[in-house]
C-alpha cells in the first residue's frame, strides 16, 4: 500500500515516526479496504477492459479510438465546456468568498449551511428542474412572455449545459476558497498594511497567494466532474450534444465495455494531467497537497 | 494482467454469491422488469396469494439488462426483454425452457401473439408475451395544419425545432429504413448508410433526442411531433386531449415484450408461478389499466369496461395497420456494432 501513497511532506513524515506509528497506521485500514474495493479494483478492471478486445487479447485499438473525429469532437467540446464552467465558477466564487469572509458572521456554519442547502436534493432532480425552467414553454419563458420580454431559448444548447455545470458545481468552488480565506491570519494582513502595502498589493502579494490552495482544490473539484459528466449534458443538451462522458456512457450501455473503458482511460489521462499541473502550482503556494 | 483481472472478478463474484447464499431463497422470486411496467398492487397480490416474496428490480433499456444476465452478476428468475433481445439471449444460450404445464393460464393469451412471437422464439419454448405495441408519431393537433400520416413529417423542415426524436438506435433506424422503403431488419450496409444520411439531415431539425421524457414534453406542448411507443400514447392523450397518435402509412415496428426465465435462475418453479399469475385475466387487466400498454391477453381485453379503451385503435390497432408493421430480429454482434457506430455519427452532429 505504501508505494501508492501520496508523497508526504517532510513535516508530516516525521510525525509518523513516533513510536505509535503502527497503531496509527491501523486506523487507515477501513479507508484502505474502501479504496481497494471501490477505487483500485474498478480501476484495474477498466485498465484490463481498455487494453483488450472482445477475444481478451491485448490491443491499443480502444485507446486509438480517441482519434476518430466523433470522439475528438466530444473530447474537445467536453474540455471547452468544463474550462468555461470552471472559469465562471471561479469568477463567481472568489468575490463571493471575500464578501462572506468580510461580513465576519458570528458563526460561519450558517454560510456553509446556505451553500450546502441545495445539495440536500439529488443533483439529477435539480438538473431536471432546470430543464423545466429553461424549456421553450418552461417557467422562465412563461414569466418573460407575461412581462412582454423576449424569450430565452438556450435549452438543448451548450449554453444550457454550462449553466447546469456552474449551478451544480459552484458550491465545490465556494467552500474551499472560503475555508482558506477565513483561516488567513488577520495579523499577516495588518503587517502588510503596516509595512506600507495598499489594498491591491495586500491582495496580490498576501491574500491571493495564501488562498491559492483553496482555489486549486476548487478548480479540481469543478473541472474534473464537469469534464466527465454525462447526466447534465444529456438532460440539458437534449442528447443532441455529445460530450466525452456521453460517448463513454453510450459505449457501456450499448454493451461495448472495451471501447468504453479505452476512452475512459484517455479521459483519465486528461484528469491526471490537470491535477499534475494544479499540484505544481499548489506546491509553489506551499499549501497542503491535494493528492 | 489478465489472470489478475480474472482473479479479481472471481473474488467479487464469490463474495456476491456468499452474500446471496446467506439468505434463504426458497420462497422468493427475483423479477427484473422495465421501469413503470407493472402495477405495484399486482406484486402485493402475488405475495399474498402464493406466499412467495417478490424481489423487484427495473431496467430502462434492453442493452442495460443484457450484460447483467450474461455476466451472471445478479441472478434473476424472471426477466422481461423485448423481441430481438429474447432472440439474442436464446442464441447466446442464456434462457431456460419454460415448463408450460406450470403455466396453464397461457390459454388466455391470444394465439396471434404467440404466432408473432415465433419470429424471435421459433418454437414458443422460451417466452410468454406480456405487452406489445407499435412505434408511431404523437402529434399536437393545435401545432400542425395538415393530417400527419407519414414519417416524412419528421424530416420536414417546416417542423424544425418542433420534433422529438427517439433516442434509441434500433427504433431510430427502423423509422429511417421504413421511410426509405427498406426492411427494419436490414443487413445491407449501403441501406443502413443511406438511413444514416437521412437521420443526419434530420439532426438540425430535432429539438431533443429522448425516450421517456417524450411523454411529459408532449403533454406540456413543448413540441409538435414526437416519436413514442403506443402504450405511452393513451396516457398522454388522457393528460392532453390535443394529442393524437398515428402509425405512419409506411409502416412501423411492432414489438412484443415477453417473460423469460434465465438459465441460471434459482427459483424456476416460483418464476413459472409468477408468469402464470401474470397471465391471469384479472391481473393482466389490472396491469393494462395501470401501464396502458396493450395486453396480448384476450380474456383480459374482454373484461375492459371502458368502451373507448376497449375499441381504442391506439391500444388495439386494426389488422391492416399491423400488416404494415415488422418485429425486430437480432442481427448479430457485428451488425449491432455497425448500427451503433452509425448512430453515434448521427448523434454527434457531424456530417
Amino acid at each position: 500500500m505504501n508505494d501508492t501513497k501520496p508523497k508526504l511532506n517532510p513535516s508530516s513524515d516525521s510525525g509518523l515516526m513516533l513510536p505509535h506509528t503502527n497503531r496509527i497506521k491501523l486506523l487507515s485500514f477501513p479507508y484502505i479496504i474502501w479504496m481497494a474495493g471501490f477505487i483500485i479494483i474498478p480501476l484495474v478492471m477498466i485498465l484490463f477492459y481498455g487494453l483488450t478486445n472482445k477475444e481478451n487479447s491485448f490491443t491499443l485499438e480502444n485507446l486509438a479510438a480517441i482519434a476518430e473525429p466523433i470522439n475528438l469532437q466530444a473530447l474537445g467540446l467536453a474540455l471547452l465546456l468544463s474550462i468555461i464552467s470552471t472559469v465562471i465558477c471561479l469568477i463567481l466564487s472568489y468575490p463571493l468568498s471575500i464578501i462572506l469572509n468580510n461580513i465576519k458572521l458570528k458563526s460561519n456554519s450558517l454560510i456553509i449551511f446556505i451553500i450546502i442547502l441545495p445539495m440536500w436534493m439529488n443533483f439529477l432532480l435539480r438538473t431536471i428542474a432546470w430543464q423545466n425552467i429553461l424549456e421553450k414553454s418552461g417557467t422562465l419563458n412563461t414569466l418573460l412572455t407575461f412581462l412582454h420580454l423576449p424569450t430565452i431559448n438556450i435549452i438543448n444548447t451548450p449554453a444550457a449545459i454550462i449553466l447546469g455545470m456552474v449551478y451544480n458545481y459552484l458550491p465545490f468552488m465556494i467552500l474551499p476558497i472560503y475555508n482558506v480565506l477565513i483561516k488567513i491570519d488577520q495579523d499577516v494582513i495588518n503587517a502588510a498594511r503596516d509595512l506600507g502595502a495598499n489594498t491591491l498589493q495586500t491582495f496580490t502579494k498576501i491574500i491571493f497567494p495564501l488562498s491559492l490552495p483553496g482555489v486549486i482544490s476548487g478548480i479540481t473539484m469543478v473541472f474534473v466532474p464537469s469534464l466527465t459528466t454525462f447526466a447534465i449534458s444529456s438532460i440539458l443538451g437534449g442528447s443532441k450534444i455529445l460530450l466525452m462522458g456521453n460517448v463513454i456512457e453510450q459505449q457501456f450501455t450499448l454493451g461495448n465495455w472495451h471501447a468504453g473503458s479505452g476512452l475512459s482511460l484517455v479521459l483519465m489521462i486528461f484528469v491526471l494531467l490537470c491535477m499534475a499541473i494544479l499540484s505544481k502550482y499548489d506546491k509553489e503556494a506551499e499549501g497542503s497537497n491535494i493528492w | 494482467m489478465k489472470k489478475l483481472a480474472v482473479l479479481l472478478i472471481a473474488l467479487t463474484l464469490c463474495s456476491a454469491m456468499l452474500i446471496g447464499c446467506s439468505e434463504d431463497t426458497s420462497e422468493k422470486v427475483y423479477v427484473y422488469n422495465w421501469g413503470e411496467y407493472m402495477d405495484p398492487d399486482v406484486r402485493d397480490q402475488f405475495e399474498e396469494e402464493t406466499g412467495i416474496k417478490v424481489v423487484y428490480d427495473e431496467f430502462q433499456t434492453n442493452e442495460e439488462m443484457y450484460p447483467k444476465i450474461k455476466e451472471n452478476a445478479v441472478q434473476y428468475d424472471v426477466v422481461c426483454p423485448s423481441d430481438y433481445m429474447i432472440q439474442k439471449m436464446i442464441e447466446d444460450d442464456l434462457l431456460a425452457e419454460i415448463d408450460f404445464s406450470k403455466v396453464p393460464n397461457l390459454s388466455n393469451i391470444d394465439q396471434t401473439y404467440l404466432d408473432s412471437s415465433k419470429s424471435f422464439d421459433a418454437a414458443n419454448k422460451y417466452s410468454v408475451p406480456y405487452c406489445w405495441g407499435t412505434v408511431g408519431i404523437l402529434y399536437n393537433k393545435t401545432m400542425v395544419d395538415e393530417p400527419i400520416d407519414s414519417w416524412a413529417s419528421l424530416f420536414d423542415e417546416k417542423y424544425s425545432g418542433n420534433i422529438l426524436m427517439i433516442d434509441s438506435v434500433r427504433d431510430a433506424y427502423a423509422i429511417a429504413l421504413k421511410y426509405l422503403g427498406y426492411n427494419i431488419n436490414s443487413t445491407d450496409k449501403a441501406q443502413i448508410e443511406e438511413a444514416t444520411k437521412l437521420l443526419q439531415s434530420q439532426y438540425p431539425l430535432v429539438q431533443a433526442y429522448v425516450v421517456d421524457q417524450v411523454r411529459d414534453k408532449m403533454i406540456g406542448g413543448e413540441a409538435a411531433l414526437g416519436v413514442i411507443y403506443s402504450g405511452e400514447a393513451i396516457y398522454t392523450q388522457r393528460e392532453n386531449p390535443d394529442l393524437e397518435y398515428v402509425v405512419p402509412k409506411e409502416g412501423s415496428n411492432v414489438w412484443i415484450d415477453g417473460w423469460v426465465i434465465p438459465k441460471n435462475c434459482k427459483n424456476k418453479e416460483n418464476a413459472e408461478a409468477f408468469i402464470n399469475f401474470m397471465c391471469r385475466p384479472d391481473i393482466a387487466l389490472k396491469n393494462f389499466e395501470y401501464i396502458t400498454y396493450s395486453t396480448p391477453n384476450k380474456a383480459a381485453r374482454e373484461m375492459i369496461t371502458d368502451e373507448d379503451i376497449k375499441n381504442s385503435t391506439v391500444a388495439f390497432p386494426e389488422q391492416s395497420v399491423l400488416e404494415r408493421c415488422t418485429t425486430f430480429s437480432y442481427l448479430g454482434s457485428e451488425l449491432e456494432a455497425f448500427y451503433n457506430d452509425e448512430w453515434n455519427k448521427v448523434k454527434s452532429g457531424t456530417n
